[in-house]
């Protein structure tokens, strides 16, 4: 083993570390909570951007928790995905504390807030980092559990019944995961990923293995809300407090569906036509779907949570298709949509927290009382429509090409529909909230306080730069790397088994 | 915990939970130190500790229960738990290995053997102890405001 491989239990440690401090110490002393959580958040970060740069020196890295020899013992691997899939998580979960440290002060416990916050993250980090089938279960409950009690953490009656819907409506996926865990288990008799890959190639793939795709396709896109099993998210993304929201909608529901069902499909189990074609009709069938309910919403935060669905779309339409373009172009969408939905949803909050109302006919010319929100909002709408230099754009682009040259056309016109159907809707957003006449009854309102400004206007510098992954030199270091995990399909298992040995 | 108290269940009740919480108390702390070398562990020890406390809830109400253990420390308690359980894990370390069982393993069956694991299990048993209290206070106290009509 490297010395640089103990890194990898780090990113499960220090959050989950973060979270007891701060629940052991954060009620007694009064400033604790933010300077250990933004502190503990900023060390993750820059882990995440160390793991990067490991990757690039070492190749793939794996961990073997307690000395117990792999594949027996519970493994940990990092690879180009899994650092790609950190760095977004990390850099988000980053942003959105900086930004909670002046907007969670109208909750009266900030401190459950981190402890929550942090358990979520170190959740999410698990599940990514992890190389063992069941692991990836316990750690996916720990981040999904952490985060019904944060939908819930207003404890209004609208906010305990989304959060009570989301439980049942996840836990229903978990179990479809479990079983579909159990079955593998018995049919492979190994837990650790590589392994079963290896094991599943050689037993060839029967009817169980379509058993499992379909129990794994119900229950990841349940977390990841594909549209036939979408109906928790509207609820449970706008009742949360707006940070919450943005986690949600900005990571959550990668780390916990996208990342492991592609995970799943891709490296164990190993992606077959029929699959294919199954995950890019939900993907289409979400992209339009998802806008189209988005388009009539007057309540800010829900009509994101349904753009949410929309945009979930796009990344499983392009992971699905299973071209080099397509996955590049999905996952660099996976980025992109983390960085401008958790910037819209960190906005809705700002809003929310100057005007103290979500509804936009009670909007209106937001932009000469609070400029930063408004200019912030502003980038991120043509962000998620796919206005040129921003973002959206190239990863729709990439999308769209690739979709094209693999001769799906009907695909790549419900893809631009869908993209001008957002732009739609995202001018609504603008005209009613931020343009227009200024209202009586909120020309006294404030912007919002110095940290929120910070965090937004950081992720709207990402917006506006995020298109720069894509040239020659970082491509490759980035994006390029999370492309080809995905690519060597089943391949998976032998590269990591000769890591292990 | 007289049994003259006006709250909580009635006389025969609150004698045989007199006579009983002690007793299932020790065993949920018999079945968290044995739980290396013998069924159950940190979780199921928990549970049963838990719920003598649950008992003297249920048999004496609120307030009795609070003086022997609060909400305040129950939640301590946990914290405190999971810190021990990360601190035992983070001390693997210093053999090279995130959980690695850093202490000489002994001769089993024996209470003093298996390493790392018995102190595993008190710091779960802590958790779940405290925890489940702290749940069960949760769901007997919480009250929904009447939804308004408007």
């Amino acid at each position: 083993m490297i010395t640089a491989s103990n890194i990898i239990p780090l990113f499960v440690a220090i959050p989950l570390a973060g979270a007891f401090l701060i629940s052991l110490l954060g009620k007694r002393i009064k400033r604790l909570p933010d300077v250990l959580g933004v502190s503990v958040a900023l060390i993750l970060c820059g882990l995440s951007l160390l793991s990067v740069r490991l990757y690039s020196i070492y190749g793939i890295l794996t961990y073997s928790v307690g000395a117990w020899k792999l594949p027996i013992g519970i493994g940990m691997v990092l690879d180009g995905l899994t650092s790609f899939m950190l760095v977004t998580i990390n850099l988000i979960a980053f942003c959105i504390v900086v930004y909670s440290v002046n907007y969670m002060e109208r909750y009266t416990a900030k401190w459950s807030f981190y402890t929550l916050f942090f358990l979520m993250v170190g959740g999410m980090n698990g599940v990514v980092i992890t190389g063992d089938m069941f692991n990836l279960f316990v750690l996916l409950e720990i981040a999904a559990v952490a985060s019904y009690a944060l939908v819930a953490f207003g404890t209004d009656r609208h906010e305990l019944e989304a959060a009570f819907k989301y439980a049942i409506m996840s836990t229903v996926g978990s179990l479809f995961i479990l079983l579909g865990i159990a079955l593998l288990y018995s049919y492979t008799s190994t837990l650790n990923m590589a392994d079963m890959a290896n094991i599943l190639a050689q037993k060839g793939t029967g009817n169980i293995t379509l058993m499992v795709s379909v129990l794994f396709l119900m229950g990841f896109g349940l977390k990841a809300a594909l549209v036939p099993f979408h109906a928790w998210l509207p609820d449970a993304h706008p009742s949360a407090p707006a940070p919450i929201s943005a986690m949600l909608s900005g990571v959550l529901i990668k780390a916990l569906g996208i990342y492991a069902l592609c995970r799943i499909f891709y490296n164990v189990i190993g992606l077959s036509p029929t699959l294919s074609s199954v995950l890019m009709f939900l993907g289409t069938l979400s992209m339009v779907v998802g806008v189209l309910l988005a388009i009539g919403q007057w309540d800010l935060k829900r009509l994101l949570a349904y753009h949410s669905i929309s945009q979930i779309g796009y990344v499983v339409l392009g992971i699905g298709l299973g071209t080099p373009l397509g996955i590049l172009g999905g996952l660099f969408h996976l980025f992109n949509h983390s960085v401008f939905k958790s910037l819209l949803f960190l906005n809705s909050g700002a809003v929310e927290y100057s005007t103290g109302t979500r509804d936009l006919q009670k909007m209106g010319g937001l932009t000469s009382r609070m400029p930063v929100t408004g200019t912030t909002n502003l980038v991120a709408s043509m962000s998620i429509s796919g206005i040129p230099p921003f973002n959206g754009f190239w990863s729709k682009l990439i999308i769209i090409i690739a979709v094209v040259q693999a001769g799906r056309f009907g695909y790549a016109f419900w893809a631009v529909l869908a993209s001008l159907l957002t732009l739609a809707s995202f001018m609504k957003v603008m005209k009613y909230a931020f343009f227009g006449e200024l209202r009586e009854n909120l020309s006294r309102i404030r912007e919002a306080p110095l940290f929120m400004k910070l965090s937004m206007g950081a992720l709207a510098f990402l917006c506006v730069v995020g298109g720069l992954l894509l040239l020659p030199g970082v491509k490759e270091v980035f994006l390029q790397r999370a492309t080809d995990v995905l690519l060597e399909g089943t391949e998976y298992a032998v590269i990591v088994l000769k890591g292990i040995k | 915990m007289s049994k003259e108290d006006e709250k909580g269940m009635s006389l025969i009740v609150k004698t045989i939970t007199r006579l009983t919480v002690g007793l299932i108390l020790l065993y949920g702390l018999y079945i968290v130190f044995h739980g290396h070398g013998s069924p159950g562990g940190g979780f199921t020890g928990g549970v049963i500790i838990a719920l003598s406390f649950i008992h003297l809830m249920l048999a004496y109400g609120k307030e009795v229960a609070f003086r022997k253990l609060s909400e305040a420390a129950a939640s301590f308690f946990v914290s405190l738990g999971a810190i021990l359980f990360l601190a035992i894990a983070l001390l693997g370390f210093t053999g090279g290995y995130f959980f690695l069982n850093f202490i000489p393993k002994g001769e089993p069956f024996r209470l003093f053997s298996a390493g790392i694991i018995p102190l595993c299990d008190i710091a779960i048993g802590l958790i779940v102890g405290a925890g489940l209290f702290a749940i069960f206070v949760a769901l007997v106290s919480l009250k929904l405001e009447p939804e308004r009509k408007e």
